[in-house]
């Protein structure tokens, strides 16, 4: 316990910046890499011919669901070595709130695109799908564990409730992907707007789309890194803010002329 | 573990007969929600017989919340989580022994919530046998879940709006699972019902595992 604090007090001093030239040149690597994308998505790659332009949305819809489902299972794992005891650190409880965030973020942008493809391809915004229903329900579940977060509370007792939320919210995923899937296959006949819009994928649209899935995952990394270190400098914060606040407290109670002497001590 | 369970089970058990929130405020609750699905569903064009299943199971969720909010409010007061603590029981019974007494006030609440299908949705309880496992297997999932979230949410500022963003998406296999069984068992046609007693089953299980495990280090901070 006691090191650990000892451990944020320390990083707290060395961080100053969330960024370092490691991250700068990846986010450069990030900036060009969408530039790519966007122009290949977009100019780059020829329409599909039963989908049209439509086919560009899964440029990025896939590439979104995949940096979610990796940034719930990275959750999960940081939660795990959180909660081992023998590499239990807030590093880990950081890296796992960071990931979360990352994920609902881009949870978001698949359920966002998908229902702008699925309006566009199928006539309407949303089907009781079951991988569409699965991941509405993920959404939900993480926003749940951020909100948990969020609630005040001592660092470490946070970071364990929040790293057990974490690992059955993940555990739970399956069981629901079942249910959802049983509910749809069981209850009623696929409804008529199946995906049987066989994508097929060659040449340059199969390379636009690896590109999105590296170019996403490059994302991922860094707004990983940057949150995470935002976390380690709110905690600073947190903690030198009362000291910060005591000082100039008693610089002020100090009669003029002396505060020098006293506010460094 | 067991003998641990058993008498945190009667302890909370005990309370609530003599405190009848349970009895007073949550069985009235679920009845009023029954009536209300009536005024939002107009009862004469056949949709309320249609969807006894799912509007019977979505109340249930309601209570389970009402009734873990409670099993963790009286743990609350006085600081009885650390003389629950300072006890010296097994955590894992304590677990145990809270989620058989929410089980079992669900329980008596589904009795009371099938009467009044039967009378205000005019449904009929054909294949009793696949009712009751389902609303077994069911409950034991929603307890255990329920138990364990509570324990999660216990000790927070806002846990009363906490509680049910976290339960209610985990819940939802649950509520899939057991709507499905019960609308076989209601339209008479049991067989389609069996999988999803298997799947609530499975549910119950993690979840009643999960919560031996967790429970100790989750009521050992705070």
């Amino acid at each position: 316990m006691m090191d650990q604090q000892a451990e944020t007090t320390i990083s707290a001093a060395s961080v100053t910046t969330t960024g370092t030239k490691a991250t700068r040149a990846l986010g450069i690597v990030c900036l060009a890499g969408t530039a790519l994308l966007v122009f290949l998505g977009l100019i780059g790659t020829p329409e599909d011919e039963v989908q049209r332009d439509t086919v560009r949305i899964l440029y990025i819809h896939a590439p979104a669901a995949w940096v979610a489902y990796l940034a719930f299972g990275v959750t999960a794992l940081a939660s795990v070595f959180y909660l081992w005891k023998r590499t239990r650190s807030l590093t880990w409880d950081r890296i796992a709130g960071a990931s979360a965030e990352i994920g609902v973020l881009f949870t978001a942008i698949t359920l966002a695109t998908g229902m702008i493809w699925g309006h566009l391809s199928w006539g309407v915004y949303w089907t009781w799908d079951a991988r569409l229903t699965t991941t509405a329900l993920l959404f939900v579940l993480f926003l749940g564990y951020l909100a948990l977060r969020r609630m005040p509370a001592d660092p470490h007792v946070r970071a364990k409730r929040a790293a057990i939320l974490g690992i059955i919210a993940f555990i739970d995923v399956p069981i629901v992907h079942q249910s959802v899937e049983w509910w749809r296959t069981l209850h009623q006949d696929a409804t008529v707007l199946r995906r049987d819009l066989q994508v097929q994928i060659e040449g340059t649209m199969l390379f636009t789309l690896f590109l999105g899935f590296v170019v996403f995952t490059l994302i991922y990394a860094w707004l990983l890194l940057h949150r995470t270190r935002i976390a380690v400098m709110e905690d600073a914060l947190d903690e030198h803010g009362l000291e910060l606040a005591l000082e100039e407290r008693r610089a002020e109670g100090v009669p003029d002329g002396a505060p020098e002497g006293l506010a460094t001590t | 573990m067991f003998r641990d369970a058993a008498l945190i089970a009667g302890k909370d058990l005990r309370i609530e007969a003599r405190s009848r929130v349970a009895t007073n405020q949550i069985a009235p609750f679920a009845l009023l929600v029954l009536i209300l699905f009536a005024f939002a569903l107009d009862p004469d064009r056949g949709i309320l017989t249609r969807a006894t299943a799912g509007l019977f199971w979505v109340t249930v969720l309601f209570c389970t919340l009402l009734a873990v909010q409670r099993a963790f409010s009286i743990e609350s007061a006085d600081g009885n989580r650390d003389a629950l603590r300072l006890t010296a029981l097994d955590p894992a019974g304590i677990f145990l022994g809270k989620a058989a007494a929410i089980a079992l006030e669900l329980l008596g609440l589904e009795v009371l919530l099938l009467l009044g299908v039967v009378v205000l949705y005019d449904a009929s309880l054909d294949s009793a046998g696949l009712l009751i496992l389902t609303a077994l297997a069911a409950t034991a999932g929603l307890a255990s879940a329920g138990t364990l979230y509570g324990v999660l949410a216990a000790g927070l500022r806002v846990r009363e709006t906490l509680l049910p963003l976290l339960l209610l998406p985990v819940v939802a296999p649950v509520l899939i699972g057991s709507t499905r069984a019960f609308e076989a068992a209601l339209s008479g046609s049991p067989s389609d019902g069996w999988p999803w007693v298997g799947l609530l089953s499975v549910f119950a299980l993690v979840y009643l595992a999960l919560g031996l495990v967790a429970f100790g280090p989750l009521l050992e901070e705070s």
